[in-house]
């Protein structure tokens, strides 16, 4: 579970989050919808500690961010925005250096990515070297490194950004089979249908600020719109950017 | 301590697979050097150790008129190739440079006036543009002032005066260098060749495990997991310093097989410099590894991609030179005050060795406790720099 208690940032005349609060619930999928520079990205790098917030704080498994930094980041595993690989590393190097940094044992660390590579369908190109992987690999290899200490809640920025069809859809798969695991999942996108058509609660973000945060179908009955559509535009209201 | 290892590793192995860090840390960087130096020295000596063997040949006009220089001449060992010019004639063969490089004119006043005592002219043809000619025109002007000052005691011995009148003082050059010691003059730029090599094998790993990582895209990732942020920059430096290791003892190998080659010792030169000094060598630069692989890492931490990164180290690379060269302006010689300053003082403490002077342990301390010193205090800076939140860029 994630939980964020009026986080507030600020650069320079620039609030890029006011008084952010919300709960991420482990078992479901939990959607930031807001345009670009919205605030998403402050909000997310906040929950995962790289940010500090001027006010306000967040925990992961009711554990403090900032206070017990590295408990709770043991408990969370994040696909930051630019999720890079090391081109010179093959794709299983990459995902065993991020768990030697966890402290995994290298035995644990090599049954752990064995797992990971069935599930996310890696095995044909896991001893390869990262140069000339797809963007499709390049993203489940970040995820499997995001996901090797096998941590109960996952925090993705954009993940499906400059991914093909095919790729967004395995990586929907991927998130639904997260949540079935019974995992706390926390995605940022700027793409409504994409929100729509995998989270079970949507935080809509505007300006810094928390503009909704309810059920899917919390939305569209308060709206009292007909489609999902008409029902996001009510609630973000000018808020303009949104595809 | 884990985490620090498991980055070193890490960086380690990523940069064995680059080329560019091959190329500039094990190629480029160490054998740069060693290179240019053994072939710029062999040609410097060459040039000069073949004209003080060579019989001087000089063409002359109008031998008749002077058969007692032209005879002094022969004694002294010139070969002499008589051939008769008319004024503008030797101007023109001397410019065309073929055979001819200097020619000696004695005009047909020259017997009278030299009976007559009164100086007598004799004309010397050479083209001082060319640095070859003057050597051989200023080996002929020697030679024509031997005559002249040998006549002129003759002269004075005639008329009843005690030529030595004439040599109010006797300079005696006293010659203190040692044959090591001439040869450092020219070797003065062996050690910033060897800091050179230094810095260049750590610089492609310096920016890619800074700068490189944030253009790729990693940095974040990394940033987010559960280690100590020192712990993280630290395994980093050490990956550095591994290479710049790698790079200093590859240059000092090729520095001593390169001196191999050079004829220092046909001028009288030795080279204090075989693989025990060079083993030595490295030991004094050892200390300026981790502060050498710091500057550089916390320079490029502060930049973002790759480009910028390279444009901000190659400044860097010039630092250590401006200690060296400040001290060959002012010939600063190894004393224990300049032991503090990182890089002047290894430079000053290889040169004493290569001079063959005895160097003090205790100034190999400081010199290596000041760079330490200085590492820290720049990994210091740079771990903050790396807790920050603008390291994200």
């Amino acid at each position: 579970m994630i939980e964020a208690f009026g986080l507030s940032k600020r650069f320079g005349k620039i609030e890029a989050a006011r008084e952010v609060s919300f709960t991420a619930r482990d078992g479901e999928i939990t959607g930031l919808l807001g345009a670009n520079g919205a605030g998403k990205s402050t909000c997310l790098r906040m929950l995962y500690g790289v940010l500090t917030p001027d006010s306000g704080r967040a925990s992961v498994d009711g554990l403090d961010i900032l206070g017990e930094t590295s408990k709770a980041r043991a408990h969370l595993g994040v696909l930051p925005h630019a999720a890079g690989l090391y081109n010179n590393l093959s794709a299983r190097e990459n995902i065993e250096y991020f768990g030697a940094l966890h402290g995994m044992r290298q035995k644990d660390a090599r049954a752990r990515i064995a797992q990971l590579a069935r599930s996310l369908d890696m095995e044909g190109f896991i001893e390869r070297r990262a140069k000339g992987f797809s963007q499709g690999q390049r993203i489940k290899v970040a995820l499997a490194r995001a996901l090797i200490h096998d941590p109960g809640n996952v925090v993705l920025d954009e993940p499906t950004n400059g991914l093909d069809v095919m790729a967004i859809r395995n990586l929907r798969e991927m998130l639904l089979t997260l949540k079935a695991q019974g995992r706390c999942v926390l995605f940022s996108s700027h793409v409504m249908q994409e929100v729509a058509a995998l989270c079970d609660r949507v935080i809509i973000i505007g300006g810094g600020r928390v503009l909704a945060d309810a059920t899917v179908s919390e939305i569209r009955e308060r709206s009292g719109a007909a489609s999902l559509e008409e029902a996001f535009l009510q609630v973000l209201g000018n808020t303009e950017g949104v595809s | 301590m884990r985490t620090l290892l498991t980055v070193f590793r890490k960086e380690f192995l990523d940069n064995l697979r680059d080329r560019r860090t091959l190329m500039s840390a094990l190629l480029f960087g160490p054998l740069f050097g060693p290179l240019l130096f053994g072939l710029m020295i062999s040609r410097m000596l060459e040039q000069s150790v073949v004209e003080a063997d060579e019989t001087l040949k000089i063409t002359i006009s109008g031998s008749a008129y002077a058969p007692g220089l032209a005879s002094f001449l022969e004694s002294q060992g010139v070969k002499l190739t008589r051939k008769e010019f008319t004024e503008t004639e030797a101007r023109a063969a001397v410019r065309s440079g073929h055979g001819t490089p200097v020619i000696v004119m004695v005009p047909e006043e020259y017997p009278k006036l030299f009976s007559s005592a009164v100086p007598a002219p004799v004309l010397l043809f050479a083209d001082s543009a060319d640095s070859q000619t003057r050597k051989i025109a200023d080996r002929a002007r020697h030679f024509l002032g031997a005559y002249g000052s040998g006549i002129a005691q003759m002269r004075l011995q005639l008329r009843g005066v005690n030529p030595t009148l004439t040599v109010p003082i006797a300079v005696n050059d006293v010659d203190v260098a040692t044959p090591s010691g001439r040869a450092v003059v020219v070797l003065g730029f062996m050690t910033y060749f060897v800091l050179f090599a230094l810095l260049m094998g750590g610089l492609y790993l310096a920016i890619d495990s800074t700068a490189g990582e944030r253009e790729r895209g990693s940095l974040e990732a990394l940033l987010s997991l559960p280690v100590s942020r020192s712990a993280l920059v630290g395994g980093k430096i050490v990956a550095t310093c591994a290479y710049m290791c790698i790079s200093v003892g590859l240059s000092l190998a090729a520095f001593v097989v390169a001196f191999r080659f050079v004829p220092l010792e046909r001028i009288g030169m030795s080279a204090n410099l075989n693989f025990g000094t060079a083993a030595l060598f490295f030991l004094i630069c050892l200390p300026f590894v981790p502060l050498g692989a710091t500057l550089m890492t916390l320079v490029a931490s502060f930049t973002r991609t790759y480009r910028e990164a390279q444009t901000y180290l190659s400044m860097v690379l010039l630092v250590p030179t401006l200690p060296i060269a400040f001290a060959s302006i002012y010939s600063l010689k190894t004393q224990s005050s300049l032991m503090f300053i990182p890089s002047l003082s290894q430079h000053l403490l290889m040169t004493s060795i290569l001079k063959d002077e005895s160097i003090s342990v205790l100034d190999v301390l400081v010199s290596a406790a000041a760079s330490l010193g200085l590492a820290a205090f720049l990994f210091v800076i740079t771990a903050r720099h790396w807790r920050r939140e603008t390291m994200l860029g």
